[in-house]
């Protein structure tokens, strides 16, 4: 817990995790958990490197506006997905090749 | 004592996400998606981050976690409680996915962390953030509220019935 380097592979072990959720799920919810992952990962890196490296507190400035992001993004995000349903009766990203049909 | 609640945590987060990762039910993705939160707020509280690990106790878990689960009751006919959910390309993205962590780790853990860096104990960072907020990262502050304000209101343009 005193050593940088076990919260980057911590960081870098669930950046690949959520990457591997992104490419491979067809359900587009389930792609959304992936990226919010993939922006865990970042705040990880962000807050470890604010306290073994720069010693202030900019990467924790950055993570919350990350985490502000990841929000309105949630948002717009479902909103989209509740279109898509409505649309064609399934969200599976790989089958949805057309805005509007 | 706080040794083994640190590596509690990091087993928690990597199985957590692993199940979201690999899992075949959606409910219990978005489940185990709660634990990994919990368990990144347990990271920051480790590292003297008290400010963001409520924060993403807050936002997280009481916000995006409960609009995703929204979006799942919202676009799946439920009939019983295992909601399935399928992957495309599991063998090309598990060796793409594999080269990159490789790569991540070889760049991490070749560099000597150690040598010259001490951590930073901080006592309370609520104070400074706010500081912060309001000087150095005011402008970004104000293009973050405009930014807030029209991605919700674009959330329900978008969700509204008669588009």
């Amino acid at each position: 817990m005193d050593h940088l380097s076990s919260y980057l592979v911590l960081s870098a072990i669930l950046f690949s995790l959520g990457l591997y959720t992104v490419v491979t799920r067809r359900n587009a919810v389930a792609i959304l958990m992936g990226v919010e992952l993939i922006l865990n990962a970042a705040n990880i890196n962000f807050v470890a490197f604010s306290k073994f490296v720069t010693h202030n507190l900019d990467g924790h400035l950055i993570s919350v506006f990350i985490i502000m992001l990841a929000a309105a993004e949630a948002a717009v995000a479902l909103a989209i997905v509740l279109n898509l349903y409505n649309d064609r009766g399934h969200i599976n990203v790989d089958e949805a090749n057309s805005l509007k049909q | 004592m706080a040794d083994f609640i640190f590596w509690m945590i990091w087993v928690l987060i990597v199985a957590t996400a692993g199940l979201v990762a690999f899992g075949n039910n959606l409910i219990h993705s978005v489940f185990a998606l709660m634990g990994t939160f919990l368990g990144v707020a347990g990271i920051y509280i480790f590292l003297n981050a008290d400010f963001l690990a409520v924060t993403q106790i807050v936002v997280y878990v009481g916000g995006i976690l409960v609009l995703l689960v929204f979006g799942i009751m919202l676009t799946n006919k439920i009939s019983t409680a295992q909601i399935s959910q399928s992957s495309v390309q599991k063998g090309l993205g598990i060796i793409i996915v594999l080269a990159i962590l490789v790569i991540i780790l070889s760049a991490v853990l070749s560099h000597d962390w150690t040598g010259s860096i001490q951590p930073m104990n901080f006592t309370d960072t609520v104070a400074g953030i706010g500081k912060l907020l309001f000087t150095d990262y005011l402008i970004l502050f104000e293009i973050a509220s405009v930014l807030l304000l029209g991605a919700l209101v674009g959330a329900a343009t978008l969700a509204r019935k008669e588009l």
